[in-house]
């Protein structure tokens, strides 16, 4: 009796061991199939004249509604280079594929989740299994760091359209190209800007207040600053670095106004940004001009939420919708992408079109898929700004691969809208200064 | 440094103080009646705040005038909780009870996140909005309502809990809980009230707050740890302890904040934290 027990206790075990096993089997099989799914439909027909690009994006996970709007501007840029859609002119993919007898560019998706490690997996992935002839992506700094690692150990030019990270062109990668600015270089465009007002206006904007955040981002943002500002003549009056989530800002604002300085260059992410404009608002503090750094300030919830007291910050951008009304090859480029997919462009999908259309432009310059004429034909690129829906001066790479013609731009809240006001030749609106106090709004 | 400034520094940590204060003595309450550290009490202030967004966005109804709905809403809140997951682990070991508010914590801000989105959101024009000046000083309307409805609220608790029977059964049932029994009180009704008063000074606390503050999922965690801070230095269980205790900690945090460097704001609070742990265990007002 027993023995039958102990028996049928092990059975039991048995069966139950065996299903989870099963179970365990059966998951990691959708899992397999979720994740290779995406490659399995796109590898179906691979004719001869193809030629096939990897696009690593975050197609799912957190940042799953960027990645599918990073994959619209990319297939955009792929279908007009492959004449499918009429192209306005002088538009850098305008001209189709002449020099490889009109072979078609077909994009291979990679889905990196937000992952680093899924990014390098997906990158591996698409050289051997997909033979891609090069690749880009993929938005998140972190994952471009480790998917171009992989270019660039199998030797596969990657090309980087929209991660912002110094660092990545600072690794003396031989096959990584970067169309985008870098966060340096925004950071560097804030003291260019700063001197342009001064001469435009008259005033000095000699006394800054730095204000940012604690994390990595925050930090980085305030040595560079106190960089730049010694170099370029400029005076910190007060410099704060203040804990990220607080529930006050009252001394951190207190000691600005003590010191007040003409400028305050401000990091903040959303909740603090939201804060500190209450603060300020508060305590009665209005500097001639606040001059965020992104983040916070752009993100689609700042103006929503302030309503009215979002006005006149100025900020740090990549691209904006107002540029369609200065430059008619933006407004038709736009168009298109909203026919096709419903949305307008922004900062990251513009870039990613950029990115892709360099990319086929390059490929058909080359006048080949061999990855060392691609890469000489990327170093050889010479964008002028007039093919380009970016307000750049053009694209051009130096030897660290990162293009040396990207510029940012500088955006001013005006009339619940972010308005270009520098560099002055892209400005669609002028720039209001000094900032109006808060009793006089 | 002139004294307009300093005195505008003080008046900002005063006002600060007492909102810290209101959000402590529910947590404090809860401690003192049953010895219980709620991890949660964060996310009940979290709750306060979008009850109060909602009965704006939707009703159209002031988070000032809607502040005895929230109350009244988070008191049914700390009852359902109480009734729900702590009375199941009263008689747990201390670390059962500490996960269980802990987890309640994460549910909350999960279901939060869920059903609300991560969104950050404001309460535009309440009634209470724009400023006050009374000479060099500055005063931002929400904040003074949010300290006087503090002062009342911490008031009103301390009148309730000593002069009132009700309140003086809760006390004594914090003070022993079973020669209370054996007086008659039912300590399991005291634990529940003692659960709803708490969880509803944290919802008038984030009413009062909701005027001046962005509003989103995680927004609890902003203040726990100051609330924390104050309870401990206030005595675990001592409600006037903590009202004093919350404007010294105001003061102190806005006060150094500004003469020693914003950026070390936290660390100044925290390390008042570790000198009344190591000078005064029992804090200010505390039970030993």
């Amino acid at each position: 009796m027993r023995f039958t027990v102990a028996k049928a206790k092990g059975q039991h075990a048995a069966t139950r061991r065996q299903t989870i096993t099963r179970l365990m089997a059966t998951a990691a099989l959708l899992a397999t199939t979720a994740l290779t799914g995406l490659g399995f439909g796109m590898s179906s027909a691979r004719a001869e004249d193809e030629i096939r690009i990897g696009v690593i994006y975050p197609l799912t996970g957190a940042a799953a509604s960027t990645g599918v709007e990073l994959k619209a501007a990319a297939e955009l840029a792929a279908a007009m280079a492959n004449k499918e859609i009429a192209t306005p002119d002088g538009l850098v993919v305008g001209a189709g594929m002449p020099h490889l007898k009109g072979a078609k560019i077909k994009l291979i998706f990679g889905d990196h989740q937000g992952n680093p490690q899924v990014g390098a997996t997906e990158a591996e992935r698409l050289i051997t299994t997909e033979k891609v002839v090069a690749l880009t992506g993929a938005y998140f700094s972190n994952v471009t760091a480790t998917a171009s690692q992989v270019a660039e150990r199998y030797g596969v030019p990657f090309l980087n359209g929209e991660s912002s990270s110094a660092s990545l062109t600072q690794r003396k990668f031989k096959w990584f190209f970067r169309t985008t600015p870098h966060d340096d270089l925004f950071v560097t465009n804030f003291f260019t800007f700063l001197e342009e007002m001064e001469k435009k206006t008259g005033k000095e904007l000699r006394t800054l207040g730095l204000f940012n955040e604690n994390t990595l981002w925050g930090n980085e943002t305030t040595k560079l600053q106190v960089k730049l500002s010694d170099e370029r003549k400029f005076k910190i009056t007060e410099k704060i670095i203040y804990p990220a989530k607080t529930t006050q800002m009252t001394s951190e604002v207190q000691r600005l106004k003590a010191a007040n300085p003409a400028v305050i260059m401000q990091s903040s992410y959303l909740g603090d940004a939201i804060l500190s404009m209450k603060t300020y608002k508060e305590l009665g503090f209005s500097p001639s001009m606040l001059l965020a750094n992104d983040a916070g300030f752009n993100d689609s919830e700042f103006l929503k939420t302030l309503g009215k007291d979002g006005e006149y910050i100025i900020s740090r951008e990549v691209w904006a919708l107002d540029q369609a009304e200065r430059n008619p090859l933006i407004k038709k480029v736009n168009d298109l992408m909203r026919e096709r997919s419903g949305v307008n462009f922004n900062g990251n999908s513009a870039r990613a079109f950029t990115g892709i259309a360099v990319l086929a432009d390059a490929i058909d310059r080359a006048g080949s898929t061999k990855p060392e004429d691609i890469r000489k034909a990327l170093q050889e690129t010479n964008i002028p700004a007039s093919g380009l829906i970016m307000p750049w001066k053009g694209i051009k790479f130096d030897a660290s691969g990162q293009n040396e013609l990207g510029q940012g731009i500088i955006v001013q809240v005006q009339d619940g809208k972010y308005m270009t006001v520098w560099p002055f030749d892209v400005a669609t609106k002028d720039i209001v200064f000094p900032m109006p106090a808060w009793d006089k709004r | 440094m002139t004294a307009d400034i300093l005195l505008q520094v003080l008046v900002s940590g005063l006002l600060i103080g007492l909102i810290y204060a209101l959000v402590a003595v529910g947590l404090t309450l809860i401690y003192g009646v049953m010895d219980i550290v709620n991890f949660a009490h964060g996310e009940f202030l979290m709750l306060g705040m979008y009850a109060s967004f909602w009965a704006f966005t939707l009703f159209h109804v002031d988070p000032v005038i809607a502040l005895p709905i929230t109350a009244v809403l988070l008191f049914g809140v700390g009852i359902v909780v109480y009734q729900t997951v702590i009375r199941r682990v009263l008689k747990a070991p201390m670390l059962s009870q500490i996960f269980a508010t802990f987890g309640l914590m994460i549910l909350l801000r999960g279901l939060a996140q869920f059903f609300w989105k991560p969104d950050h959101r404001l309460i535009p024009d309440s009634l209470v909005s724009g400023n006050i000046a009374l000479g060099p000083v500055q005063f931002g309307l929400p904040q003074v309502i949010a300290a006087l409805g503090a002062v009342g609220v911490t008031g009103a608790l301390w009148f309730f809990l000593h002069r009132t029977r009700l309140g003086t059964a809760l006390e004594a049932t914090a003070i022993d809980r079973e020669a209370a029994t054996l007086m008659g009180i039912d300590g399991q009704k005291m634990f529940a009230l003692a659960w709803g008063i708490g969880a509803a000074c944290a919802g008038i606390a984030g009413g009062l707050i909701a005027t001046f503050f962005p509003i989103f999922p995680e927004v609890g965690s902003n203040f726990i740890l100051i609330a924390f801070v104050v309870v401990v230095l206030g005595g675990f269980g001592s409600v006037a302890g903590a009202f004093l205790a919350g404007i010294i900690v105001g003061l102190i945090e806005v006060v150094g904040g500004f003469v020693i460097g914003p950026e070390y704001k936290t660390a100044i609070v925290l390390s008042l934290l570790l000198i009344v742990l190591l000078v005064r265990p029992k804090g200010l007002m505390g039970k030993a």
